[in-house]
């Protein structure tokens, strides 16, 4: 398309010297951008907060020590940067506590992401299957839950789960329990929770992957004599695994860190490692541990994901 | 077309924005005060009295000010942190001392308040009083008698006697998350010092805290105000000010549902609400004429009319409703005022110790 339009017009502006540097430049740009955001918003906060977690705490503003500066010159700045050492890493290690905040953390957000594909794919298997043109109408409907506030709609399930709210009512005047259900305040009602509030990240890509999946591949295969189920396990399932993995990606990442929901909705046993970060940065105003958590849970959740990838680009290379 | 307009409208906003900044002469005071805390009207009077523009904004927690203060240039001119956060900020230099002599209305204090403030900043050189209150416990009347057989509840037993709590458990009973209001109210109660940071007292306080809280619903900060106010629960530990915010909740909803707080005979604790100048604050003069409306006796009893908190502020006692000043749940008799306690700031060894113990009691780990 553009070879033809170069050939038809070979002497218009566009193929000028410096034109052509400039699209070059632009082009260059788009890259650049994303790493720039990179840069800026992950790069750079990442290294303060690594820097702060080799700290200590003082009473002072920030409340932490050293703080890197060059008003007492290059040499002030090295003198300060001897200071840093990874006691606060140690003091992780020391406290189970940590430990099972980490672990709990991790099996509340896989259950959750468990149950939040098992809610969202036939959600979008049908909305990828509906008539075409209410297909708008049906993602406007995953999409409208966050026009309102998430606090607030976390708020609404209290009201909803409590044991004289909505929910045990309802069951209680059907006659199909005799006491109300005690729900929220417990791990249930933190799935549940997660799952509702989570939804719309699992559906929008699951319905996006299973769009534009070509629908007479499982046509031959029932006409092949292969049941419906099969089909779906052999075909639709495997072509739809992008959308599944990322889908899962967008839900378990920020399930592992979640604090509102368990705050509002989980009992106060519940020990995930938001909270044990919160105590640490508020209760305490240690901002060095506080920032050893947060280094280790990203380093938690970003390794495993590098070596998926990794094993994903194997296995695209092998499948050539 | 529409990238033209883009364009227009991105240009015009910084002309806009840069056009705003040299119209910075009019004079301005940035507060950061706790949620729901002040009469409006009041803010608009000072503005009309004093020509000084009132950009007013609120937190609901002394954690998220401090954070605030900490990290440096918060850009706030007047806050209003607790006395015991206060305290730690003072030694950490995030306040500057107040200059007294624009200050003519400090005379209006009441020395009973000043005195107990001044153990958290000596000599109150880096704030006043805006609002003081106590620890104690809001009850649901009905369903506690309902459970109990007794309205009456004057004392720390009703919570820390396993026996009488288990009673309650069902109808619902919620604690402050909040180890520095809870484990000195045990220590109270065991008759140690509540101030104490020996651990061999923490490890008392944290077995008779243990003791109960198989029958504690939940720990929380604030769900408590709902939650009394529905009658969801029967029994709370709370701030005073949030019961009573509670109680009006129920009264306006007229579901039947009526608070009772009471502060326990064996003493409880005192809290104070302080307002003070950041060392960087933009503009003190401000900030200094600020405090001084907000110290006039019928402005201050204004504010306690609305937010029903008691003030330090003796000369507005004439000026206050007589159905709050006679209320011994907020300006408690002196009797009940001599057994109140006030709690120093932990240091942050302490501090960690009390974090850990308090993690241990809410979330058994």
């Amino acid at each position: 398309m553009t070879d033809i339009a170069a050939t038809a017009a070979p002497l218009t502006e566009t193929t000028t010297l410096p034109a052509r540097l400039a699209k070059g430049f632009v082009s260059r740009l788009v890259i650049i951008i994303p790493y720039l955001w990179l840069l800026f918003f992950f790069l750079i906060p990442f290294i303060i907060v690594f820097k702060i977690s080799l700290s200590q705490t003082a009473i002072s503003m920030p409340p932490y020590t050293p703080v890197l500066d060059f008003s007492d010159g290059i040499s002030g700045f090295f003198a300060g940067f001897r200071e840093l050492n990874f006691d606060n890493y140690t003091w992780l290690t020391q406290d189970a506590l940590y430990f099972n905040a980490y672990v709990t953390s991790l099996i509340i957000a896989a259950i959750s992401t468990i149950l939040t594909l098992i809610v969202g794919y036939p959600i979008a298997y049908g909305m990828a299957r509906a008539p075409a043109t209410i297909r708008p109408t049906l993602l406007m409907l995953v999409i409208l839950p966050f026009w309102t506030s998430f606090l607030i709609r976390v708020y609404a399930w209290i009201g909803i789960l409590k044991p004289e709210g909505l929910l045990n009512q309802l069951l209680m005047s059907l006659h199909i329990i005799s006491q109300p259900l005690v729900i929220l305040n417990t791990y249930t009602a933190i799935f549940i929770g997660i799952v509702y509030s989570y939804l719309p990240f699992m559906v929008l890509p699951l319905y996006s992957s299973l769009e534009k999946m070509d629908y007479s591949l499982v046509e031959a295969a029932e006409d092949l004599g292969c049941p419906p189920i099969g089909a779906f396990w052999k075909i639709t399932f495997p072509l739809s695994l992008p959308g599944v993995v990322a889908g899962c990606l967008l839900v378990f990442i920020p399930a592992v860190g979640e604090f509102v929901i368990p705050d509002l909705l989980g009992g106060s046993q519940t020990l995930m490692i938001g909270k044990t970060l919160w105590n640490e940065f508020f209760s305490n105003r240690d901002w060095p541990v506080s920032s050893a958590v947060a280094v280790i849970l990203l380093l938690v959740l970003t390794i495993p994901i590098m070596f998926f990838q990794q094993a994903q680009a194997k296995a695209q290379e092998q499948g050539r | 077309m529409i990238r033209k307009a883009l364009w227009l409208s991105a240009t015009s906003v910084f002309l806009t924005l840069f056009t705003a900044g040299g119209h910075a002469e009019d004079r301005v005071v940035n507060v950061y005060n706790w949620s729901d805390y002040i009469d409006s009207s009041i803010i608009d009077d000072f503005t009309k009295k004093t020509g000084i523009k009132v950009v007013y904004d609120t937190f609901d927690s002394n954690e998220i000010l401090e954070t605030k203060l900490l990290a440096g240039g918060s850009g706030y001119d007047v806050v209003v942190p607790s006395a015991n956060f206060l305290a730690r900020q003072i030694q950490a230099g995030v306040f500057q001392k107040l200059d007294k002599s624009k200050l003519p209305n400090i005379s209006n204090m009441w020395d009973v308040i000043s005195e107990r403030t001044g153990k958290y900043d000596p000599g109150n050189e880096y704030s006043v009083n805006y609002m003081w209150g106590t620890v104690g416990l809001g009850y649901n009347v009905k369903k506690v008698t309902a459970a109990l057989g007794t309205d009456k509840i004057d004392s720390w037993d009703v919570f820390f006697n396993p026996d009488k709590l288990a009673k309650l458990k069902d109808c619902g009973v919620y604690v402050l998350d909040s180890p520095a209001d809870i484990i000195p109210a045990a220590l109270k109660y065991l008759g140690l010092d509540p101030n104490s940071t020996s651990p061999d007292d923490i490890a008392k306080a944290e077995e008779a805290l243990l003791k109960v809280r198989p029958y504690i619903r939940k720990f929380h900060s604030s769900e408590y105000i709902n939650a009394l106010a529905n009658g969801d629960i029967c029994l709370a530990i709370g701030w005073s000010g949030d019961v009573f915010q509670a109680r009006n909740r129920a009264q306006e909803a007229k579901q039947g549902v009526e608070i009772g707080y009471s502060v326990p005979k064996e003493g409880a604790q005192m809290w104070f609400d302080q307002m003070a100048i950041p060392a960087d604050a933009p503009h003190v003069a401000e900030a200094l004429e600020f405090i001084n409306y907000m110290m006039t006796p019928e402005v201050i009893a204004k504010s306690s009319n609305y937010v029903l908190y008691a003030n330090g502020n003796k000369a507005s006692q004439q000026f206050i409703d007589k159905a709050i000043l006679e209320d011994t749940s907020v300006y408690p008799d002196a009797e009940t005022i001599k057994k109140l306690y006030t709690v120093k700031p932990y240091d942050p060894k302490t501090q960690r110790v009390i974090t850990r113990t308090w993690t241990k009691i809410v979330t058994g780990q």
